[in-house]
């Protein structure tokens, strides 16, 4: 092998080996951060594992709004109208959270199967519907009909 | 009324330049398989016409905007008689098929802008623009048959349009979409350079010297049109934060990443001559990326912050035309590419490998984000649940990265190309090295509040570090008879280009150690304090604007000592016409830190739930974009793209391979 045969072939080793290297990083760094989706069904059903991170969400349930006026507390709960859960939460809601609409929290469930959210998401767009949402309720045979999908006009 | 007919003229127009882009695709394809010259000299004016068209097509959308001409479908569902009249026209982009047709416009303009290039052989600005023709003739395509923003809403016109959404009712978002398009789609000129040299077989260093200044444009554009739409959702959102690796991000960073580093590559390419297969393949890449950027964000397959239309047919004829573009052009690269030979060596201590490092970082940053962008998509079609991959993800592995990045970024500039003996590097780098050790890992680091944390004495090293040896390098280059000013504007560019990135990094350690967010109760004339800082909700107020109603606290801020800096004035916004809450936040800002307040919910009479963030040198990160963008400029001005001279040395290099 030539000099600079040996060299081509130490770079396309060392690039290889690299790249190799980075992308079996990339899949072990996916494996231990990411979150799965549960509906309230599941959760209710102990699908869910307690204590890991999971995602959860639903509709959230007319009425089932309660805040704490003396400190940050909110609970409220969500449904794929089938199951319900609770979700408990310390900050402050997004703007576009409302009653009745979808929203999508990130946490871990406590012993008595309530979702201690560290984030709730709800869209910039009114007529948005988080797609796990949207596919638990198709799920359980309740999806509403105007709500999900309608166009939406927001751009970044 | 006239103005009732100016749609369908809009809609001719872009038939026409479809057309257009028809012609400016084919002929000279057909013209250079057949050798006719003639055939060949239809590309410009074809080039030319479709940009007029495509002028015109847009003028007459954003007539109808300003017109508040409702029957469109378009501007009645994005528009409002009462949005003030630039708001009216920015709603023009504001929505899927008018950004469409800025994207379009937007190639064009730059396919025109190649077309007045002087210098450039006759043959191979056909071919290029050949190649432009296509990636038109498929947006086009696109825009004609499944997204026309001329589409009527007959015969029962709304009174009113359902207002432009008011997260976008903001001056950030007036330049935001244009400054990423003209990122995005400058990468295609690039793209085509790539591909007509592959078509040709002439793969010479030539058409990596035409190649530069393009791709550096749309890297400068790209560059400010991410600082902007992350600057955007700092005040906009109400959330405080300025990178959330939301798909959407992760969309522009793609072909952020591929592009810097396909400038990069096509200075060796240019320069020494080599390396030349993988510059082409990074051009291929990095324009492919800004397609699949584009597909993620239209199609509405990703769940993102951003909600955009879902519609599978638009989504179906963007994954074909992604996949015909990438086919095609890596076809095109596989047959042609085995042809190439370089005849250059390099020692593996060089500037030349240092590059190539540079790139693998950077396009191994570049798969990472892709990997954790599509793996839920993966899953989902897989079967397998619904995931979504969170930002630690990407920090477990974009922070190393960018470390190590910067490590090469301070070695780069002071090696030389071809070889260089590690005695000499080691003389150029050992103070820089020192001073950075000593100062950046040891002593900067406990200066902020009088402790030692590792990641802060990492960035601040990494910090130092760019900014030593850069300086180092400018002073060398400084080291002739006419002194500084003799600096040329590329080595200059560099210069600013590193300097930027070094303030982005400096400005994320700062913020993200030292940075403090809460979310607080604020009761009527009680003090809360968030890092020394006391704030005191003084008063309630309502009000109404003029489209929407406002509840607006006035907040006093205190400074450590106790003396009063600022009073806030957040609000919580709701739009009457779509019913929409906005958050208005309160920035008190500087260069060293920023006070930020927003409000959440009325929790009683006199006391709110309080968003309160305390932001140390977060404003860095965005300067560092514009001064990096800035040395973009200063190495596109350079004068050796136009002097002659370096047009006969680049014939030199040509015939003699260096």
């Amino acid at each position: 092998m030539t000099p600079k045969r040996k060299q081509k072939l130490m770079l396309i080793g060392l690039m290889v080996g690299g790249l190799s290297l980075a992308i079996g990083l990339t899949l072990y760094a996916l494996s231990s951060n990411i979150n799965l989706f549960y509906a309230p069904t599941q959760i209710v059903a102990g699908e869910a594992p307690e204590g890991a991170e999971i995602r959860a969400g639903g509709m959230v349930v007319e009425g089932s709004v309660e805040r704490d006026t003396q400190s940050m507390k909110v609970r409220f709960a969500v449904t794929d109208y089938n199951q319900e859960i609770w979700i408990n939460y310390e900050k402050i809601l997004p703007d576009l959270f409302r009653e009745g609409q979808g929203v999508v929290a990130v946490g871990r469930l406590n012993d008595q199967g309530e979702l201690m959210a560290s984030q709730v998401l709800a869209r910039h767009d009114e007529n948005y519907m988080p797609p796990e949402v949207a596919e638990a309720l198709k799920l359980a045979g309740e999806m509403p009909e105007a709500a999900p999908f309608i166009r939406n006009t927001s751009n970044k | 009324m006239e103005v009732l007919y100016l749609p369908e003229f809009g809609q001719f127009a872009l038939i026409l330049a479809l057309a257009m882009a028809c012609v400016q695709a084919f002929l000279p394809l057909i013209g250079s398989f057949t050798r006719q010259p003639l055939w060949l000299a239809y590309a410009q004016p074809a080039a030319w016409a479709q940009f007029t068209l495509l002028a015109i097509s847009f003028v007459l959308l954003s007539l109808s905007f300003l017109f508040d001409d409702f029957s469109l479908a378009y501007t009645a569902a994005n528009s409002n008689s009462a949005l003030p009249w630039f708001y009216k026209l920015s709603a023009v982009w504001g929505a899927h098929e008018g950004s469409l047709l800025l994207w379009l416009l937007i190639l064009a303009g730059w396919t025109f802008a190649v077309s007045l290039s002087r210098g450039l052989p006759a043959e191979v600005l056909a071919r290029v623009l050949s190649v432009l023709g296509f990636v038109s003739v498929g947006m086009l395509l696109f825009v004609v048959f499944t997204s026309n923003p001329f589409d009527r809403i007959l015969p029962r016109i709304p009174v009113d349009g359902a207002d432009l959404n008011p997260l976008l009712q903001d001056p950030g978002l007036i330049f935001h979409p244009p400054l990423l398009y003209m990122g995005y789609v400058g990468f295609a000129v690039t793209f085509a350079f790539a591909l007509a040299a592959l078509w040709s077989g002439q793969l010479d260093s030539a058409w990596a010297r035409w190649s530069r200044p393009w791709t550096t444009s749309a890297w400068a554009f790209l560059t400010v049109g991410i600082a902007l739409g992350s600057w955007w959702a700092y005040y906009e959102l109400g959330w405080g934060g300025w990178w959330f690796w939301d798909p959407v991000e992760n969309a522009s960073l793609m072909p952020w990443l591929t592009g810097t580093a396909l400038m990069h590559s096509l200075a060796i390419t240019e320069k020494r001559g080599v390396f030349k297969s993988w510059t082409l393949l990074l051009a291929i890449f990095t324009f492919s990326l800004s397609l699949v950027g584009f597909f993620l964000v239209r199609s509405g397959v990703l769940n993102s912050v951003h909600a955009f239309a879902n519609d599978p047919e638009r989504g179906f004829f963007l994954l074909i035309l992604l996949a015909v573009t990438v086919g095609a052009s890596l076809l095109v690269y596989a047959l042609r590419v085995p042809n190439l030979k370089a005849r250059v060596s390099y020692s593996l201590l060089s500037k030349d490998v240092l590059l190539l490092a540079n790139n693998l970082i950077l396009v191994i940053s570049s798969i990472m984000v892709l990997l954790g962008t599509l793996y839920p998509l993966i899953l989902d079609a897989l079967g397998s649940g619904k995931i979504s991959v969170g930002p630690p993800y990407f920090n477990a592995l974009f922070v190393p990265l960018m470390l190590l990045l910067g490590v090469f970024m301070g070695l780069g500039p002071l090696t030389d190309w071809k070889q260089m003996q590690w005695q000499k590097l080691k003389k150029k780098i050992w103070l820089a090295g020192v001073i950075t050790l000593v100062l950046g890992f040891a002593v900067l680091p406990w200066v902020y509040d009088g402790e030692w944390h590792l990641y802060v004495a990492l960035g601040l090293t990494l910090v130092l570090w760019i900014f030593t040896t850069s300086f180092r390098d400018l002073w060398e280059a400084s080291r002739t008879k006419k002194g500084w000013l003799g600096i040329s504007r590329s080595r200059l560019g560099m210069f600013f280009g590193h300097l930027g990135a070094a303030l982005i990094v400096l400005g994320v350690t700062m913020v993200s150690n030292y940075g403090e967010e809460r979310d607080l109760r604020m009761q009527i004339d009680q003090p809360v304090e968030v890092k020394g800082y006391q704030f005191t909700l003084k008063k309630l107020i309502h009000r109404e604007g003029p489209n929407y109603i406002a509840d607006r606290a006035i907040v006093e801020v205190h400074n450590p000592k106790g003396r009063l800096i600022n009073t806030l004035t957040p609000e919580k916004r709701l739009y009457t016409v779509r019913g929409m809450p906005m958050t208005q936040v309160a920035i008190e800002w500087g260069f060293l830190k920023d006070i930020y307040v927003a409000m959440g919910e009325e929790l009683t009479a006199d006391a709110w739930a309080m968003r309160v963030h305390y932001k140390p040198f977060v404003r860095w990160l965005w300067l560092g974009a514009l001064i990096a963008a800035l040395g973009g400029v200063l190495a596109i001005t350079d004068r050796r793209y136009s002097s002659k001279k370096a047009q006969e040395q680049l014939t030199a290099i040509n015939k003699g391979g260096v």
